[in-house]
């Protein structure tokens, strides 16, 4: 996808004894969107401020554009962020706040004008040169930060949590703003956030954390269709998680019913995770089905159908545009390429480490 | 956020406020102007207060002004390094210091007062103590000096308050913000941190300028007699000379002068807020 623009190797941090990140390493390249996804607490937001240089990690290196920059104070890196709730410079008019960077930087009263009306129109925000920032609203806020951090043309733009304090339909809104001005400044994004929809949205590159371990990285479809354990599963949208055993290669037992898979290599009659998107369970007639069940909850949600289906002692959980009513029998299929196998961890640290091994 | 339902029971509530404040403000307020205005036959007259252009007066007026603006100054030094370590430190161990420094105040202000006055002696603890170990001693017991100490002392706390307050509301990522975009601590603190904590500033300087200027107790104790400030002269007429009229006529002055301080003060604090 290019060439490595930022390297963290063998990040560590701790704070009072608790260790938020442990031995992270990750590679990020020049011109991509990337998302660092996770629950709160997982580290992502001290990866974001080990990057932007607000926080220096206990060990390990932040390698920028082929530079060790791990003790560089902040004003020194070529790259700029976007804080969680805007962080915008309430003493100063809009104009001032765009400025701020390039005032210290000793521009022309000139360029600053123009680079003033540039940003404002990148954020579809012209006009607003002589505004407070406090009479503004948030996701024009938020907007007028984005506008002072890109005016100083940096590598790389770090988000920290950007429309977390916005509400759905701006936030919606503003996925799409991001994406476009990514497009069009054509400058890596590292956005953290905790909004999975939000990550496959944006993203070209997904890393998934938890307690301080990358769990997986990928494509948002890779992400999404092929979990590597059964949190990324979890995390990621609504699934089907089921302890079964491999008895072959490509083909699991599911409950005591036999399905084919496409998976090889986990061995002989290996207890494994099975990973089955709710969309991707099908209903069919009873005896069309590789199991039997019978549906037990039934919500209409506008796209399409959320059912519960009890079927071989587990609640299936079915996304489907067909309605099967209440306490009707059916069957349950499920394609072989929808069927993902994962490695049981054999305990709970395990799982959050299982990336690294 | 709305307390009473309407604005009927909002006055109800507010009433017996109101009457404490007629009572015990407005009426002995009307009284100062009525006897700054008069004279002992009752007739209206402006020479109270035109008897501040006196040399003495005026004499007393002045160095009020240029001892209470000297401890404002001190104070301010004081307090604004204080503000900034007790707002970037943890919430536990800056609490503990905020009552650290809050504590004289518990004390009685005239003992505290006192308390200096037995340390700053000719003879007092601090000379003795410098004495023991062969040091030059300090006499600074009735001079200017020992004036703005006690007023330094007394009226500390009232500037770190509002300092540390406005400095602690102040969001760390709007400092790392500016840092993000290039500037350096000291820039940091020129740009953002001292602009944003104006009204601080500004609250902090009232609190300390306007009792520093007022006082007589402090004056009274570590000043001898000798040094009169407009405070002193104020009290004297009423409690020495019994002259109602001319105290009520310079106290007047005193506050127009406060109101005006008031006024530039919030000009600038406004000033301040916006650029």
């Amino acid at each position: 996808m290019g060439k490595d623009l930022i390297t963290l190797e063998h990040i560590t941090k701790s704070y009072d004894g608790t260790t938020i990140l442990d031995d992270l390493n990750l590679s990020i390249y020049e011109n991509s969107f990337v998302t660092l996804l996770g629950p709160s607490g997982c580290g992502k937001t001290t990866t974001l401020r080990i990057i932007g240089g607000f926080e220096k990690p206990d060990m390990g290196r932040v390698i920028f554009d082929g530079q060790d920059i791990t003790s560089l104070a902040p004003n020194k890196r070529q790259l700029n962020t976007v804080f969680q709730k805007y962080a915008l410079f309430t003493h100063m008019n809009i104009a001032d706040n765009i400025a701020f960077g390039l005032k210290i930087k000793n521009k022309s009263d000139a360029y600053i004008r123009d680079k003033i009306s540039y940003a404002l129109k990148l954020v579809n925000l012209e006009g607003y040169e002589n505004r407070m920032p406090d009479s503004l609203s948030g996701g024009q806020q938020q907007r007028i930060a984005i506008a002072r951090a890109i005016v100083n043309e940096p590598k790389v733009l770090l988000l920290d949590e950007p429309l977390g304090a916005l509400d759905l339909k701006m936030r919606q809104d503003m996925q799409y703003e991001l994406k476009r001005l990514k497009e069009e400044l054509g400058i890596t994004f590292i956005y953290v956030t905790h909004d999975q929809e939000e990550a496959l949205t944006m993203s070209d590159h997904i890393v998934v954390m938890n307690q301080g371990y990358i769990q997986q990285e990928g494509s948002p479809e890779k992400i999404y269709n092929e979990p590597e354990n059964a949190f990324v599963a979890d995390f990621i949208g609504d699934s089907n998680i089921i302890r079964a055993t491999m008895v072959r290669d490509k083909l699991v037992d599911i409950l005591g019913a036999k399905f084919d898979c496409v998976d090889t290599g986990f061995g002989e009659n290996k207890p494994v995770d099975v990973v089955i998107r709710p969309e991707d369970v099908e209903l069919v007639a009873p005896e069309a089905g590789t199991i039997e069940g019978v549906v037990t909850g039934l919500t209409f949600k506008g796209v399409h159908y959320e059912m519960d289906v009890m079927a071989n002692g587990y609640e299936w959980l079915v996304h489907s545009t067909k309605l099967s009513e209440v306490g009707s029998k059916i069957g349950i299929k499920v394609d072989p390429f929808n069927i993902q196998i994962m490695n049981v961890p054999e305990s709970e640290d395990e799982e959050a480490i299982s990336e690294t091994v | 956020m709305k307390l009473f339902k309407n604005k009927k029971s909002a006055y109800l509530m507010s009433s017996p406020y109101i009457a404490w404040a007629l009572i015990f403000i407005v009426v002995p307020l009307c009284m100062v102007i009525y006897y700054g205005l008069t004279d002992s036959h009752g007739a209206m007259t402006f020479s109270n207060i035109a008897t501040i252009a006196k040399p003495g007066y005026l004499k007393a007026l002045r160095r009020s002004v240029v001892l209470a603006l000297a401890s404002t100054l001190v104070c301010f030094i004081l307090a604004y390094p204080l503000g900034m370590i007790l707002s970037s430190m943890k919430l536990k161990r800056n609490t503990f210091l905020v009552t650290l420094f809050i504590l004289p105040m518990w004390m009685n202000f005239l003992l505290r007062t006192l308390t200096w006055m037995t340390l700053l002696e000719g003879k007092g603890v601090i000379n003795t103590v410098l004495e023991f170990l062969h040091l030059p001693t300090i006499n600074i017991i009735n001079t200017p000096s020992a004036i703005i100490l006690g007023m330094v002392y007394n009226f500390l706390p009232f500037m770190i308050l509002p300092i540390y307050n406005s400095l602690s509301r102040i969001d760390d990522n709007v400092i790392n913000a500016a840092r993000d975009l290039g500037a350096n601590s000291l820039q940091t603190f020129l740009r953002i941190t001292l602009p944003l904590s104006v009204p601080g500033i500004i609250s902090g300087i009232t609190m300390v300028f306007i009792p520093a200027l007022t006082t007589f107790a402090i004056s009274t104790m570590l000043g001898g007699s000798k040094i009169l400030l407009i405070g002193n002269v104020i009290e004297q007429e009423f409690t020495q000379l019994y002259d109602w009229h001319l105290g009520s006529g310079l106290s007047i002055v005193l506050m127009i002068f406060i109101l005006i301080n008031m006024v530039v003060e919030s000009i600038f604090d406004k000033q301040g807020g916006l650029s």
